[in-house]
This record gives C-alpha cells, structure tokens and sequence, in this order.
C-alpha cells in the first residue's frame, strides 16, 4: 500500500532525524513552523531552531551569517514568502557568495487552495531557476522527500526545496530500483509515443494520465524530474529522440519554470514539440484545493490533453 | 608616539589611498568612506581580534560593512594589516582584478558580501548567534550607514538580535547625516535613533565618529555590556577631511575629476605631512 503523507510532514521529519547526526544543523522558521511543519526539528533540537518571526528578509540574512560561521541552515516558510518576499536576500545574502543555506518553501503552487492567490506561489521555480548557482528541488512525495532532504544536508551550496501543502499518495516507495540522485530525473512508465516530465505533485496525475492515454494506445514516458535546476538535459534530450514530443507538467506558471527549461533544453539540443502543462500566466484562486487544481487544468485529465497536443504537432 | 598618533596617520594614509582608488576606477563612494575612516581604522588596528595569517579562523572577530559601499575605507585597512598587498588596491573595480566595487567574501580578510542594504546586519547577527551557539568569544562589528537604516529588514534584524540577547554583536551607526539624494532628515527621518535602538532593546551610545578616545571607550563599553546588543551612533562628517566634499551629498557616490582630484589630494597629504611633522 502506498504510503499517503503531505510531502511536508516528511520533510520535517527527514530534517529530525539528521539532526542527530549533523551538529551544525540548524533550522529556521518565520511563524509558519506549524505549517512548514520545521516544527519536528524544533521540537527534537530546540537549541538549533531560531524562530525569526514574521520577517523573512532577515531570516534569510541571518542564515546566511550562520552559515558564514560554518553551519548549514534550513530556513522555511511558504513558498511565497521564502522566495518572493526574500528574492533578493536569497540572492545576495546567500547564493552570490555560495553560502551553504537550504531555502524551503512549502504551500507551493495552487493547492493552498482557500487561502487564494497571495497565497499560492506560482513562482517559485522561475525565480529561483534565475538566481545562478541556485539549486531546484521539486520532490513529488514523502518518500522521495526524504532523499531529498538527505542529498540536500550531504550537497554543499545554495538551494531551494519546495514542499507541498497536500497529503499526496506516493509513487516512488514502491518503484523497482528506485534510487534518488540531485540532478537525475527518475523514470517512471517507459513509453515511445510521448514523454511527459512532471515536477512536484503532479507527477502522480502524470502517471494516471499516462495510464488513461494506454487505454487509448499512447504509449506515453513519465519521468520525475524532482530536480528543475540542474536540469538533468541528458535524459530530456534522449526522451526528445525516443518518442518526438513532450509534455512539461508543473504546479506552477508556465513562464520560467520546469517548462520553459526543458523547451530551452529541447530548442539547443534536439528541437521537438514540447506543451507546457501548468498555470498559463494567470493567477490562481480562493477554494478547495483540489477544485482550484480543477479549474485550471491541472489534472491527468489535462496532462493527457497536452499529451495528445504534443503529439498532434509531432505528426504535423 | 601615542596609539592615537599612530592611528591617526594610518587614517590619514587611508584617506590617500581611498581617494586614489575612486580617482583611478573612475567610480565608487569616497564620501561615506571618508566619513567612517577613523571607526575602521580603529577597527582593524586595535579592536579586531584578526589573524591575517588565518583569516578563515573560526575564532576570529568578524566585521561587516553592511554599508558594502564603503570599501575605499575597509581595503586599505585590510591591506594595512598584511591581509593583501596594498598594489592589490589599484585594481579596485577594475575586470582584470579582485578588488570589487562592494565588499566581496573572496576578498582576504572580507567577512560577508555586502552592498545591497540592510543585508550585512542580518549576517551579523547571525555571526553572533553562531558565536553564543558554539559558545566562542568573538565578537561581531557591522558598520550601517544612517541612510541604510531606512530599510526594514535592518529594523526586523534589530528586534532579532535583542530576542537572542546577542551581546557579542555591536553595531555601528555612521550618523553622517547625508544619503544619495540628500539629507536623511528629508529624504526619510530616522530621529530619535538613541530612543527607537533602546525601544528595539539595543544599548546605544553616542560617540564622535573621528574621535579615538571617544571611540574606544564605547567599543570597550559595549564588550561589558551583557543581555544586550550594542550600538554605537557615530556622528561624523561625510567626506571628512577634503573641504569641498564635506557635508557634501554629491560626494556620496561620485569620482573627483583630475583638477578635484589634485585638489583633494593636496588637502590630504597636507593632513599626513602635519601629522608626520609631530
């Protein structure tokens, strides 16, 4: 049985559990350490957690003196804030001078849901993908989350982690051979007709939509790229070769983000037909967060739609 | 020789290189470096407790130029203490050189990268609150300009570094009165500085920013004060010591053209020349 947990939840409970074995780590949070769920490493080591309180900017700034002085610092907050708000304290305080500090933004993307459209962070990735030497990391459940959160403590630089409000059902735990790797795409369903490339949550309708298009007999390629930045071009390009279309599925605006590097990819090295799946440059909206995905197409329903779309260029 | 003798010329010696520096780039902030000469001397050739030897040394004092501008007063100090060679300077802000415009970690002897405003005092903080985690004794210095603290995230810093009663940092407040487009009084009032830090849970103390003695008793006050971060409020003179750039806001960011340059120049060395002659 697959296990069902929000990928936050895993993630505060990953960065516990390293606790114990990393003494300079530290973690940090602006008021929403019960939302960002930073709350499990406070509670285990709270001489290493620093509640900032509602000042991001700062937040940032005083990571990255921490990490001046040898530390490795996790700070969270909701993806809008940690990345939005802080943008340019993510980029001068700590990604110019490469200093070791994990930006963790949670409640990415739409499915905030009620809390509308201050709320959800839609660009997360593109902003962060500008910053050079920043790192993308985009886990799609508890288990890869995990990984995640291991690779990141073990990874020395810049790098933002976005973590999802949802529970969501896993799709790694159970994968034959399942290994993660910052920077490496993992394949999910093999397929010859099209390759869809999903981030975050949506690789799980990512998979459902590639099931719903067998039916139809598409054979259509899922991977997981958990990593946005690097992009792992290796693997795009050789989907772009094997099945001649593409579909870039994101939980984010279409503008910057997962899409826009892979058409970057594909355009310099092998060009093919690629949709971009996600929120076309508009912004979300107030409701139930599974309504909100709804209403903008964000589901395997619309993931296979674009599939079909990408296809339909390739022969054209 | 007294101690303040010594500093003075090595201010003045600054003062030189400095202006070469802007003169030669073409570019940089000479009125704000000149207005926090005497604090960063004072800083680097008697307070820090630095290694130039072993600048990465975790048990270092740190300083941070959270006015990041200002390095036409921090490089020459940092060459004066052996961290580079004083040659290094003529290539401030040049392609082909190191020396960058804002103060830059791959500089020897540069704690934090600074210019954007408001930044280095949250680095600052965290310094000390690094230090208290590890229970080390270093302290922490950040040098602000009275315009930088027109940011917010220097005021959230501020409430942060009282609720982690961060003794060991100690701030320092260029009080030069002027910023880019004028004065701070009426571009943005920052008045009463003494009352808001206090409010913030900070100690601060008024110091005349030129004045060693003054200088050095508030430094030596701010180590012995306990629960608190300190701040120093350092009135001073923007472009002190070349007449026709002091209290000057132009001088803030502008290079002296060769006649100015000459003219400064003159005014300078007169300075070090008298100086000597004691």
């Amino acid at each position: 049985m697959a296990e069902h947990l929000a990928t936050r939840v895993a993630y505060g409970q990953t960065l516990a559990e390293l606790g114990k074995t990393h003494p300079e780590l530290v973690a940090m949070d602006a008021d929403l350490s019960c939302s960002t769920m930073s709350k499990t490493f406070a509670d285990a080591f709270p001489d290493r957690f620093f509640n900032m309180g509602i000042a991001e900017a700062n937040m940032t700034g005083v990571a990255a003196g921490l990490a001046a002085c040898g530390k490795q610092v996790f700070i969270s907050s909701f993806a809008m804030f940690a990345t939005g708000r802080a943008w340019e304290q993510v980029r001068n305080s700590v990604a110019y001078p490469g200093l070791n500090v994990k930006i963790v933004g949670s409640h990415g993307g739409l499915s905030v849901g009620e809390d509308g459209a201050t709320h959800q962070c839609i660009e997360d990735y593109a902003i962060m993908r500008s910053i050079p030497g920043m790192m993308v990391v985009s886990p799609c459940d508890a288990n890869e989350m995990r990984h995640a959160v291991r690779a990141l403590v073990e990874y020395n630089g810049p790098a933002y982690l976005r973590l999802g409000r949802l529970a969501v059902d896993s799709v790694t735990d159970e994968l034959p051979g399942y290994t993660f790797e910052l920077g490496k795409g993992t394949l999910l369903a093999d397929g010859t007709d099209v390759t869809i490339i999903a981030t975050g949550m949506m690789v799980q309708m990512a998979v459902q939509a590639a099931k719903d298009l067998a039916a139809e007999g598409i054979s259509a390629r899922v991977i997981d790229m958990h990593t946005i930045k690097p992009l792992d071009k290796e693997m795009v390009l050789k989907a772009a070769r094997e099945t001649g279309a593409i579909v870039a599925s994101e939980e984010a605006t279409v503008v910057g983000g997962l899409g826009s590097a892979v058409c970057e990819c594909v355009a310099e090295g092998c060009p093919v037909p690629v949709v971009r799946h996600g929120v076309q440059d508009e912004y979300g909206r107030s409701g139930p967060a599974l309504k909100v995905l709804e209403a903008y197409g964000l589901t395997a329903a619309g993931i296979a739609d674009a599939a079909r779309r990408a296809i339909a260029m390739k022969n054209k | 020789m007294s101690n303040n003798h010594q500093l003075a010329l090595t201010a003045a010696r600054g003062r030189l290189l400095g202006m070469e520096m802007v003169y030669r780039a073409a570019s940089g902030h000479i009125g704000g470096s000149l207005s926090a000469m005497e604090i960063v001397t004072l800083l680097y050739q008697e307070v820090l407790r630095i290694d130039p030897a072993n600048p990465a040394d975790p048990a270092r004092d740190r300083f941070v130029l959270s006015k990041g501008h200002c390095t036409p007063a921090l490089y020459p100090n940092l060459a004066f203490r052996g961290f580079f060679p004083e040659e290094e300077l003529k290539m401030f802000r040049r392609i082909d050189g190191t020396m960058s415009g804002h103060a830059e970690m791959h500089i020897p002897g540069v704690d934090m990268s600074t210019g954007s405003l408001g930044q280095g005092i949250s680095a600052a903080v965290g310094m000390a609150l690094a230090g208290k985690m590890d229970c080390r004794d270093y302290r922490v210095y950040a040098l602000m300009g009275d315009g930088e603290i027109e940011e917010g995230q220097v005021w959230e810093a501020f409430m942060s570094a009282a609720k982690y009663k961060l003794d060991n940092l100690c701030a320092i407040i260029d009080v030069n009165g002027l910023q880019i487009d004028g004065c701070t009084a009426d571009i943005m009032p920052t008045d009463p500085l003494d009352d808001k830090l206090a409010a913030f849970g900070w100690h601060p103390i008024w110091v005349d920013g030129h004045d060693y003695d003054d200088l050095r008793a508030a430094f030596a006050q701010a180590a012995q004060v306990k629960g608190k971060p300190t701040v120093l409020l350092a009135r001073t003179i923007k472009g002190k010591g070349v007449s026709f750039m002091e209290n000057v806001a132009g001088w803030h960011g502008k290079a002296p053209n060769t006649e100015q340059y000459e003219q400064a120049m003159a005014e300078l060395r007169a300075e070090l020349a008298r100086l000597e002659g004691n």
